[in-house]
């Protein structure tokens, strides 16, 4: 209850990394990070999502939780990030086309991201007010971004690299993957908050 | 129903085992991988959450399959999503209502079943297009592959390490635990060990068939 902002989104953003730490959101992160130009636009996509879901999430439970509609939660948040990722969806389809066709499948497929989700339901289980919650989206979808963008340049470096054929693959971005959270690990107890 | 059926109505084995095997959730198709390395520190976790899974995968299954008729296409997914995250509210309070530890021990991630790729998946992809009856029998099998990836990643996790199966100790109290195995980068390495695991065998099998 008492963290600091800049605590909370160190967390998020460092030690509890959402993709590193906490699993969330794994399906783009294997799925987009084949190359550096479509990861950061995809985590900057995904960042706002999260924003805005936040944010409406934090409305939502205090309107749900003063009528005592507790079990509509569930329901009330997913349909509020299916529209925020429509309307990302609209917006990037008329200002950026080409980004929209690289994104292709991934874009709609933001609504099904574990991170979104997480970060409206991590926010009501923690009871974060409301710059508590904005620093935590904030955190979340930087270090989403974070995470993807190193990611995709690790996999770069990787297609030139001369890899067994038995390992290529998932398994290899999986091992890749459970290196770099290896590494951030090193990042406990950063920012005070443990 | 409508005259043009584009797929085969009849239900043969090959509809269960699709998913047990062949289409595997997690080895295979590798998905809803946020559950899957989440949850899988222990074997009872990872058990618990297949049949979770299972059950909401089977349900809103039926229902899409049932109303697949009705449903305009412009609205499927948003339909798909609603019906799935009515089941999971459930589950959570059936959950909560039957073991607090465990449910404690699950948190946030039975109600992020909602967003896991394969009930929304299977949804469009199967029982959107299939009767009742075969939508149900293929969720099942699914379910139960995805129940089976659970625990195959669950019970290397816990025994790698904390040397226990299901809570009960195997190794003496010597065992030297393998922590990182129980923390985040663990997963990762568990299941890219199994995936490893899985396209050796298929590579012998070809070679196999290559020199006969």
């Amino acid at each position: 209850m008492n963290e600091s902002l800049s605590q909370i989104f160190i967390a998020t953003l460092l030690t509890n990394n959402f993709v590193l730490a906490m699993f969330l959101g794994l399906c783009p992160f294997l799925g987009v990070s084949g190359r550096l130009g479509t990861a950061l636009p995809m985590g900057i996509a995904t960042t706002f999502v999260m924003l805005v879901a936040s944010l409406c999430a934090y409305g939502l439970n205090l309107l749900l939780s003063a009528f005592h509609l507790d079990f509509l939660r569930l329901i009330s948040y997913i349909v509020v990030i299916a529209s925020s990722v429509q309307l990302v969806e609209m917006v990037m389809k008329k200002y950026s086309p080409a980004l929209f066709r690289a994104l292709g499948i991934y874009l709609p497929l933001i609504t099904t991201n574990c991170a979104v989700l997480g970060v409206a339901l991590f926010q009501t289980a923690r009871d974060y007010n409301f710059s508590q919650s904005l620093a935590f989206s904030l955190g979340g979808g930087a270090g989403f971004t974070l995470a993807l963008v190193l990611m995709a340049s690790l996999r770069e470096r990787l297609q030139l690299a001369n890899v067994p054929t038995l390992v290529q693959g998932t398994a290899l971005s999986l091992i890749l993957a459970g290196l770099l959270s290896l590494t951030f690990m090193g990042f406990a107890g950063l920012g005070g908050g443990e | 129903m409508s005259a043009n059926k584009p797929v085969d109505e009849s239900i043969t084995f090959d509809t269960f085992m699709e998913g047990v095997w062949r289409q595997n959730p997690v080895f295979v198709m590798v998905l809803g991988m946020c559950p899957t390395l989440a949850v899988t520190v222990s074997a009872v976790n990872a058990v618990s959450m297949g049949l979770a899974t299972l059950f909401v995968l089977v349900s809103s299954c039926f229902l899409v399959s049932l109303i697949r008729n009705l449903v305009p296409k412009e609205v499927r997914i948003a339909t798909y999503i609603v019906i799935i995250a009515t089941f999971v509210t459930l589950v959570d309070y059936i959950i909560q209502a039957v073991s607090l530890s465990l449910y404690e021990a699950l948190g946030a991630f039975i109600q992020l079943i909602v967003v896991n790729c394969i009930i929304l998946g299977r949804a469009e992809a199967h029982a959107s297009k299939n009767p009742p009856l075969k939508a149900v029998v293929n969720a099942l099998g699914m379910g139960i592959g995805f129940t089976i990836g659970l625990l195959a990643l669950g019970a290397t996790r816990e025994i790698l390490g904390a040397g226990k199966l299901f809570g009960f100790s195997l190794f003496g109290e010597h065992f030297q635990p393998w922590v990182v195995m129980v923390l985040p980068p663990g997963g990762f390495f568990v299941l890219g060990g199994w995936l490893l695991l899985f396209s050796f065998m298929r590579s012998r099998s070809e070679k196999g068939v290559a020199h006969e």
